[in-house]
């Protein structure tokens, strides 16, 4: 589990000619300043960022616009028409509002937890870096056993032992949370670990700065792209397995998501009676919403790893070089 | 210290843990299985007082007086005898019993289904970074929405398309039923028919990452100096991306399988759930229903050794193929 990182001599993406002369060739200006942390707008970021602002903007707004979600009507699985933008379920209940519901509820347990596992893959990723010793040796090994624990069965036991009333929405984040933060803090661990011999680091060091400052104000702001970066993806695991939860009919009894939506899909036999407004709208959703961050996470990746940035460079010159030998 | 024996003892440790988790969990809950089981007793009409109490705590083990570092003891000498208890959902079934049935069905369809993904993931990931900047390399983005796409739902659009809608294959259980179950022509061919569904959900949403990280490898793999090398030597081009390029950057990619098989073992719980497959995943949510915790705890530990033990295994075979690793350690 530790050899992740494979040994690498110096490739493409240490050569950054390649970003000069994919500039040169392709007439774009470097960057300077303050721009160098923001993301270059890559199609797949404006891409990423339109979904992930649309789906937001529709678990926000959408729920104040639609009908009520638990009417139940005399028309149950009837197709999209003008009415029912789409379709209703088995007891005539309208998709479209159940999905503008859902899709706040996995929003918001999507934040929730991303906040929760960042939290925790900071404390123990960073700390136990920057403290090093025995510290540092028990942090990473109690992460590195987290990770190699297989989480969902673990959250189905936990779910299992909690009863029905007690498993609220927090309950069910903080098991997600407890569950999901172990890889983020082997990430922020190794970026902490090169940052903590840096020079400025020392010199606070040596200055006499307290431990948390050193912490807070030299190394936290260097790290705060993986840190997006890591709460992008808790973000997207959060949503994910809490809608495997809740389609098992494990999720938070006080809460409808998208993963419920398909719960009552499938036990209101949706598949046979071919109904695919009710469930297919709530997994697209789920993966456009993952894909968009995706997106989003591969362009703050070109910031924390600007290696990346020259293989990017390196595949524009190949394709620059190949249309100019057609 | 030997990398070897320093692996060993991680997983030694993360076996200890993983123990330890599972006698920790139902005594940290809130709920009582106990009373659980008592009150589904009485909502059937059954009489509950003090006995039908205590003989519910001495089924299930729990209730005892003694102090907790000898229950503990208890458990880990019940465990080294493999004994796991009584499922209650079967009874008197041992818990052990009904999890040898059911394991046979996943490890087949878990592990031929990884298998499989890896290899086609890989070799894609490798023929499509062998030309970065070409047609093929835009369709890697597309990946990134497969590996968003939750498992459960892809088997249910896959029930859709080819079970309800085409007919093609059939959408429910691991065998047909008419079948005696053993080893004969007509059981397995019924057996394999049954799990393409199940396999090809575990296949699709599984292949993304494999290909997007082999891909990655790829393009830096090809500015190394021993491709220059091979190039310069004349070699075919065909050698020279399975021989040179596609044998070390698929390196990381063989260290990556640790940290997946957790993912895809999880995501094959609720696909077998979706497809009422035989299998692990569909008897660890009937023990959550029918509140069986003896066997809960038995499915989580069996879950988890077979993850560790293949986590182990890969990264001994890693140690033995790459010798850097055991070089930095």
């Amino acid at each position: 589990m530790t050899n992740l990182t494979p040994t690498t001599e110096p490739t493409v993406a240490d050569n950054s000619a390649g970003l000069v002369e994919s500039r040169r060739e392709t007439g774009a200006k470097p960057r300077g300043g303050l721009r160098q942390l923001l993301p270059t707008m890559t199609p797949a970021l404006v891409i990423g960022f339109s979904i992930v602002t649309a789906i937001t903007l529709f678990g926000i707004f959408g729920p104040m616009f639609v009908q009520d979600p638990s009417t139940v009507r005399n028309i149950g699985m009837t197709p999209p028409s003008g009415d029912h933008v789409l379709g209703t379920t088995q007891t005539g209940q309208d998709v479209l509002a159940q999905l503008a519901y859902a899709t706040r509820g996995s929003l918001q347990i999507g934040l929730i937890v991303g906040v929760l596992a960042t939290l925790l893959s900071a404390f123990f990723g960073i700390l136990g870096a920057y403290l090093g010793g025995f510290a540092d040796e028990a942090f990473s090994l109690f992460s590195n056993v987290m990770l190699v624990i297989p989480g969902l069965p673990l959250v189905i036991v936990i779910s299992g032992f909690v009863p029905q009333e007690q498993r609220g929405l927090w309950t069910i984040a903080v098991v997600l949370a407890i569950t999901g933060w172990a890889a983020s803090a082997r990430v922020l661990r190794a970026q902490t670990l090169s940052l903590r011999n840096r020079d400025y680091v020392a010199a606070a060091r040596v200055a006499g700065e307290r431990s948390w400052r050193v912490i807070a104000v030299e190394i936290l702001p260097n790290l705060l792209p993986v840190i997006a970066s890591q709460f992008v993806f808790a973000v997207i695991f959060a949503i994910l397995s809490e809608a495997g939860l809740a389609f098992l009919g494990l999720g938070a009894s006080n809460s409808t998501t998208l993963g419920t939506m398909l719960f009552y899909a499938q036990n209101g036999f949706a598949l046979q009676l071919k109904a695919w407004w009710w469930f297919v709208p709530p997994g697209l959703i789920i993966a456009l919403f993952g894909c968009g961050l995706s997106l989003i996470n591969f362009s703050i990746d070109e910031i924390i790893n600007p290696k990346l940035r020259n293989v990017r460079a390196h595949a524009k010159l190949t394709r620059a070089r190949g249309k100019a030998a057609k | 210290m030997n990398y070897f024996l320093r692996k060993a003892g991680f997983y030694l440790v993360a076996l200890w843990a993983a123990l330890t988790l599972n006698f920790m969990i139902p005594r940290l809950m809130p709920g009582n299985p106990v009373d659980v089981l008592l009150a589904k007793l009485q909502q059937r009409g059954g009489q509950v007082d003090a006995n039908t109490r205590r003989s519910y705590e001495l089924l299930l083990g729990g209730g005892t007086d003694d102090p907790i570092l000898s229950q503990y003891a208890n458990y880990l000498t019940n465990l080294a005898k493999g004994d796991l208890g009584i499922a209650v959902s079967v009874f008197p079934t041992p818990v052990s019993e009904v999890i040898g049935g059911a394991l046979p069905w996943t490890i087949m369809l878990v592990g031929i289904a990884t298998l499989l993904s890896f290899i086609l993931g890989v070799g894609l990931g490798a023929i499509v970074g062998w030309k970065p900047g070409t047609w093929l390399d835009s369709l890697v983005p597309a990946t990134t929405l497969l590996a968003a796409v939750p498992y459960f739902w892809l088997a249910l659009i896959l029930v859709f398309i080819i079970s309800s809608t085409l007919q093609l294959l059939p959408a429910m259980g691991g065998y047909d039923v008419v079948l005696n179950p053993g080893w004969n022509a007509d059981f397995i061919l019924s057996a394999i028919r049954y799990g393409t569904l199940p396999a090809l959900t575990i296949v699709i949403s599984s292949i993304g990452g494999w290909l997007l990280g082999m891909r990655n490898m790829m393009v830096s793999t090809l500015s190394e100096d021993y491709i220059l090398t091979a190039h310069a030597k004349g070699l075919k081009n065909s050698r020279i991306l399975t021989r040179y390029a596609a044998r070390n950057a698929g390196l990381p990619s063989i260290a990556g399988f640790a940290i997946s098989l957790g993912f895809v073992v999880s995501g094959s719980i609720i696909t077998e759930q979706v497809f009422s497959y035989p299998g692990i995943g569909s008897k660890l949510l009937q023990a959550v229903q029918n509140s069986d915790y003896a066997l809960m705890q038995g499915i989580f530990l069996v879950i988890t050794l077979a993850v560790l033990g293949a986590n182990f295994l890969v990264d001994m075979l890693y140690g033995i193929i790459d010798p850097r690793t055991r070089a930095r350690s």
